[in-house]
């Protein structure tokens, strides 16, 4: 009984890494770039669920709360592509990588500067609700993110495979001037893959204030993690995503309980560097060697 | 300007192009050696500093900026180079073999994770490397024998021809002891470069697939290359230990093997002087918003709230401007101005305009 009960908890942990590593995959398949703050801007989704549904801020209900946040933090993601990052348009993957690092500091420091560096939690409908199922006690909170991260991800899985649209962000990060040859406007399919990924980390950031409390320099730690997710499920593939996420969200509670401590926390981390060294391309991998 | 006309083969081999080249850095050597005097203690530790984070931005920039393989993880093998040498000095080892050997150590436990790792490439050897950091953080407090767990230790002084070098007793001494050290690898660092290794880095760097057609072992030369970056990075970890006094896991934390990248990036990835520049704006950059707000809170009443991470903050969107306007950092920088002043009034708006390119899938190597 014990173990399942750490199970579930690592389940609903693990659902947030996931939720969090399918906007990075999001942009990784759509713009063949890494976006090192989506750690940061899931933490600024969670300040923003705060803002709108704590009783102490604007008070409004869950769910216009959540979408609220989400539209914010998805017009955020557009602009932050349409005016800071198709200034590198075109600029080898690396300059991303480093533009996002900064673009995360930034986000940090303007969060602590506007939310305060004290921890928050979000005042939910379902506060210290709990199932019991024989002995088993699942809190309603680990239900909601469990059901809400696989109803998203099967919703972008189809919308990635089956939409033009889906599609046409597929073949802009294959080859962007082939794409531009076929007619697709790939500015800015890239500009709503931004905003997509900031819905998608909006409502991670809630489901993470919903379990956890966020304050601004959670985004950075937690952002690793969800990317090693991403990667030990292959970055590119949405449903690695969520497995990788659950495989990190499993081993995270067991490692702490059965290992000794200090090695627990870094558990996460040897499993994606086992995952790397023994498979390069994570477990459902899209590389393959071109010929010459 | 005067142009050279090169007449001999050694002309394009030589490190310095001519007396007049020599002269400039023979002057800049000697403001090195004059700093002393010139300097108070205080802002004599902080070019102390900078000497040290050079050193370690000219590690980074080796595996980084000339062999293109993107690391997010140099703390760590700063944290290995301190260790070591603190750790065999506080067992009664001499300095100097205990610098040597945290360089070797450094370099050995690079060479042997960088096979399976730089295997990887792009964005998954960035994600290693830093996965590798955040692991050394926690060996770093599981280790306690060497390390000295949670509280860490602290560095006992130097004992070197005769002298006692300390940071705070003697700052000169040990002002020199970290110039020779840093002259010595930058001139090895040149010579590297304009060795066949070095061109084989550049190589792979500029593209792995022409690189192996030319007959380059690609596996080799990003093993050695990772290795004697991380053998640098020791040595400035060690250095770095006799600086701070003291250090523990959190000298090492993965937020400075970030720091430290961004720091090559702003220097401009692929020049040496790039690993210096960066290491000076990163030193002096909290030194001058010091300055200039108590300037502005002084001079012009202004008072500018302190916030804490103003300094992050500031240094992150230096480095967003300087990824969207200059991609080749304060070198690309300095470098026009440089063209400007030699072309005087003939330097042209689009010199150096930058060619675009079009993404590739990498997930097709």
């Amino acid at each position: 009984m014990d173990i399942l009960q750490l199970l579930v908890s690592g389940i609903a942990n693990g659902c947030i890494y996931g939720l969090l590593a399918l906007g990075f995959v999001l942009i990784y398949k759509a713009s063949e770039a890494v976006n090192f703050a989506q750690g940061d801007m899931m933490m600024l989704g969670a300040f923003l669920g705060v803002t709108f549904i704590n009783t102490s801020y604007a008070d409004l209900p869950f769910l216009v709360g959540i979408t609220l946040a989400a539209l914010i933090l998805g017009l955020f993601g557009y602009l932050l592509d349409r005016f800071v990052l198709r200034a590198i348009f075109g600029q080898p993957q690396f300059a991303m990588v480093i533009l996002t690092i900064a673009l995360g500091f930034l986000i940090r420091f303007v969060a602590g500067v506007i939310w305060g560096h004290d921890p928050t939690s979000l005042e939910t409908p379902f506060i210290g609700l709990v199932w019991t199922v024989g002995e088993l006690m699942i809190p309603v909170v680990d239900a909601v993110i469990i059901i809400t991260t696989v109803a998203l991800t099967a919703i972008l899985y189809f919308f990635f495979a089956r939409t033009r649209l889906g599609v046409a962000m597929q073949a802009s990060s294959q080859n962007q001037m082939a794409a531009y040859y076929m007619g697709i406007p790939v500015k800015r399919i890239n500009a709503i893959v931004w905003a997509l990924s900031g819905v998608v980390a909006a409502i991670a950031g809630v489901m993470f204030a919903a379990k956890g409390a966020v304050e601004p320099s959670v985004g950075l730690l937690f952002g690793i993690k969800a990317f090693a997710a991403a990667v030990i499920g292959g970055l590119g593939s949405l449903p690695g995503a969520l497995l990788g996420g659950l495989l990190v969200g499993i081993v995270e509670p067991f490692a702490g309980r059965y290992l000794p401590s200090g090695v627990g926390q870094i558990a996460p981390y040897v499993l994606m560097l086992l995952v790397l060294i023994l498979r390069p391309g994570g477990l459902f991998a899209q590389i393959s060697q071109k010929k010459v | 300007m005067s142009n050279r006309f090169k007449s001999r083969y050694d002309d394009d081999i030589n490190l310095f192009e001519g007396r007049w080249h020599l002269a400039q850095y023979a002057i800049l050597m000697a403001l090195l050696l004059a700093a002393p005097w010139l300097l108070g203690t205080y802002y004599l530790g902080e070019l102390t500093a900078v000497l040290v984070w050079s050193l370690a931005g000219l590690g980074l920039m080796l595996i980084s900026g000339h062999t293109g393989q993107v690391s997010l993880g140099h703390a760590a093998f700063m944290a290995i180079g301190a260790f070591t040498n603190l750790a065999l000095m506080l067992r009664g080892w001499h300095f100097i073999p205990a610098l040597l050997a945290s360089a070797v150590t450094s370099g050995i436990i690079g060479a042997i994770i960088s096979r399976p790792i730089l295997r990887m490439s792009g964005i998954y050897l960035a994600i290693a490397t830093l996965a590798l950091s955040i692991i050394i953080e926690d060996v770093a407090i599981i280790a306690e024998p060497i390390t000295g767990g949670v509280a860490g230790v602290f560095a006992p002084p130097i004992a070197l021809f005769g002298m006692e070098i300390d940071r705070y007793a003697t700052p000169h001494a040990f002002y020199y002891l970290c110039l020779a050290v840093l002259v010595m690898v930058t001139l090895g660092y040149l010579n590297l470069l304009r060795s066949a290794s070095g061109r084989s880095f550049l190589a792979v760097r500029d593209s792995e697939v022409s690189a192996r057609a030319l007959g380059v072992n690609v596996a080799r030369a990003k093993t050695l290359s990772f290795s004697l970056s991380c053998a640098i990075t020791g040595l400035a970890g060690a250095l770095y230990a006799h600086l701070a006094q003291a250090v523990n896991y959190e000298s090492f934390l993965v937020l400075i093997s970030i720091t430290l990248l961004l720091q090559v990036v702003i220097g401009g990835l692929g020049s040496v002087h790039g690993a210096f520049f960066g290491a000076i704006v990163v030193v002096l950059l909290p030194q001058l918003i010091a300055i200039a707000r108590d300037f502005l809170d002084n001079a012009a009443g202004i008072k500018i709230a302190a916030y804490p991470g103003m300094d992050t903050a500031l240094f992150a969107l230096l480095i967003l401007l300087m990824v969207i306007y200059e991609p080749r950092g304060l070198y690309g920088v300095w470098f026009k101005v440089r063209t400007w002043l030699q072309l005087f009034p003939l330097y042209r708006k689009g010199m150096f305009r930058r060619t675009r390119t079009y993404l590739k899938t990498e997930r097709q190597r």
